[in-house]
């Protein structure tokens, strides 16, 4: 099967004073073009790892990670990363921030007019346009995550790195921002991996849930496919039987099979806590 | 005064009761201008109790004094090159008239340097050292901050050369220039380009630390910024590492531009460079009556202008730097 992303059997080790240790063993993913995949798992799990594998900025030891038939071995904006606390460089404005990028990606081939144009567009596209001659210290954290993803966007990436793009918000400013993605996500069909601990936004916004078993060695412990049809409504689904059930799906995983305080073979003996008390 | 400002328009916006605004007035007012008067008054009675062979030790009255006669001083010298210049014009436009063939000779007048050219000297000799220094440090600094090897070959150099005191340096200038330096007509007087070198010496330092802890420690997160954009070497510079740096690169430069107005004022007394330091000598040297308060007159002139010049650095680094939480302090 030849996919869109292929990232085959990685494994990413650090250096320590007490020796090599080993983050990631064998993690093998295959992502489709336009399809959206979150990697879920408990902090440390090396989620994050596997998204800067992608990104190019870590490299793995063993395995590689292969973008539309070529190999990834260096940072690149075709794949663009929204980073967890936005990074907006803060010395320039909202536009500013997004220009950069653009210049860069576009180069000349873009004249000054179309520049403009593409730059005001992807804010737009963010519900940023009215704060475009602002610094990112005069937004809050809900807009400057929103201009994060316009710069993102404006690399017209083959596929976007989302690194809990959402985390840092408060959970109104996240489920509108959530609401946008999905929004922008059935206009522009990018493929987009978003490392997420937050069950309901995974559930909600992917096509495939990825759920990491815990470090050290992390791996791709399950897979699962969200077959919810789109559109997706948050309050719709809020009672829907089969939304809940992935939910579940997602929950069990976390906490029973993967708690975190369990050693990893708990995933082949599953533990004896009963199934209500494990979101405690 | 901005401070002061601000706090009149916050009281003002925040509708604080009267008595409480006039509190905040009278504490940014009035206890600064209590501790000087207390100053003052310990100044003049612990003054006249000092008695040296050049008379008793100069008080506030015989400063304030000074301070009015160096100024007439001043104003009396600029009426007599005044007077000089239009003389001089005279002599020539009526040589001219009687021989056409005569081309007149311009000659600038030498009269002293009164104690107001002497700040002015002072102080064009401390901003050519110091931007000197500060075009050699930051270049230097960004390369140390960026590379790590380069760091660890130079960082033993700062830390010796660091701590030299400027007095230290100034034999070995003196003699390098005057060996080095040779012209038959000098563009810029040799005891400036001593002072200017010892000045650079002993300020490039704070700066070069500052502007490499700067660039290293640039938030990795624009780094990375950096890299998925594949920014070239030179545009990663430009765009994220010398803006990130910009507070830290003032904080050496505030640190360097304290020091230098410090090592200026001991270079000209030594090296006779026609400022503030040579002043001080002269005075000294003198010894009338008049010299100590003239001196103590020059001290408190160098405070105020040191203080100056470090307020004038804050004001361009909240100018300049995007972090304005840092350009407060």
């Amino acid at each position: 099967m030849k996919s869109f992303l292929d990232i085959s059997k990685i494994d990413v080790t650090f250096p320590t004073p007490k020796g090599e240790f080993t983050a990631l063993k064998e993690v093998d993913l295959q992502i489709q073009k336009g399809e959206f995949v979150s990697l879920i798992g408990h902090s440390g799990c090396g989620k994050s790892t596997v998204l800067n594998v992608i990104a190019g900025l870590v490299q793995a030891k063993n395995g590689g990670v292969i973008l539309n038939q070529r190999e990834v071995n260096e940072p690149g904006p075709e794949r663009a990363v929204v980073f967890q606390n936005h990074s907006l460089l803060p010395w320039l404005t909202a536009y500013q921030n997004v220009e950069l990028a653009v210049k860069q990606v576009f180069g000349k081939s873009k004249s000054p007019a179309e520049t403009k144009e593409w730059i005001e567009h992807n804010l737009k596209l963010v519900y940023m346009d009215h704060a475009m001659q602002k610094r990112p210290d005069e937004m809050s954290g809900g807009m400057k995550q929103r201009i994060g993803i316009a710069r993102a966007l404006a690399m017209q990436p083959e596929v976007l790195l989302m690194d809990e793009p959402f985390g840092a918000l408060d959970a109104l400013t996240r489920a509108h921002l959530q609401d946008s993605l999905m929004e922008i996500q059935d206009e522009l069909k990018n493929t987009v991996v978003m490392i997420t601990h937050d069950v309901d936004e995974a559930v909600l916004l992917s096509d495939r849930i990825v759920m990491m078993t815990n470090g050290p060695a992390a791996t791709v412990g399950e897979i699962l496919d969200v077959d919810l049809p789109r559109p997706r409504d948050r309050l719709a689904l809020a009672n829907d039987p089969h939304y809940n059930h992935l939910r579940s799906e997602v929950l069990t995983f976390l906490y029973e099979k993967q708690a975190k305080v369990q050693p990893v073979k708990a995933k082949k003996k599953p533990s004896v806590v009963s199934t209500n008390s494990h979101v405690a | 005064m901005n401070a002061l400002i601000q706090r009149f328009t916050g009281a003002a916006e925040s509708g604080e009761s009267l008595p409480l605004q006039a509190l905040a007035i009278l504490k940014q007012v009035a206890l600064p201008v209590l501790g000087i008067a207390a100053f003052l008054l310990l100044w003049g009675l612990l003054a006249k109790q000092v008695d040296t062979s050049l008379g008793s030790f100069p008080g506030p009255a015989s400063v304030a004094e000074q301070v009015k006669n160096l100024y007439q001083e001043h104003v009396a010298e600029r009426a007599k090159a005044d007077a000089f210049y239009e003389r001089q014009e005279k002599r020539n436009a009526d040589r001219v008239a009687k021989d056409p063939n005569y081309v007149p000779k311009v000659r600038a007048y030498t009269g002293k340097e009164t104690f107001l050219d002497q700040i002015g000297t002072s102080l064009v000799t401390v901003m050519s050292g110091f931007l000197l220094a500060a075009s050699f440090a930051i270049p230097l600094g960004i390369a140390v901050g960026l590379s790590k090897p380069l760091n660890e070959a130079i960082n033993p150099i700062i830390q010796i050369f660091k701590p030299v005191s400027p007095l230290a340096w100034l034999p070995l200038v003196t003699m390098v220039v005057s060996a080095l330096y040779v012209s038959d007509d000098p563009f810029f007087a040799k005891s400036f380009v001593n002072s200017v070198i010892t000045v650079m010496l002993c300020c490039i330092w704070p700066m070069v630390i500052n502007t490499s802890i700067g660039v290293s420690s640039v938030n990795s997160d624009w780094v990375n910024v950096g890299k998925v954009l594949r920014l070239s070497p030179l545009k990663n510079i430009q765009k994220i590492v010398l803006p990130a740096s910009i507070p830290a690169i003032f904080t050496g430069m505030r640190m360097s531009l304290g020091i230098a107005w410090m090592v200026l004022i001991a270079a000209e007394m030594l090296a006779q460079n026609p400022g503030l330091g040579k002043f001080i000598w002269d005075e000294f040297q003198n010894g009338s009556s008049s010299s100590l308060s003239r001196i103590m007159t020059a001290v408190l002139v160098i405070g105020v202008i040191g203080f100056l010049l470090d307020r004038g650095m804050l004001m361009i680094q909240r100018w300049v730097s995007w972090d304005k939480s840092q350009a407060a302090r």
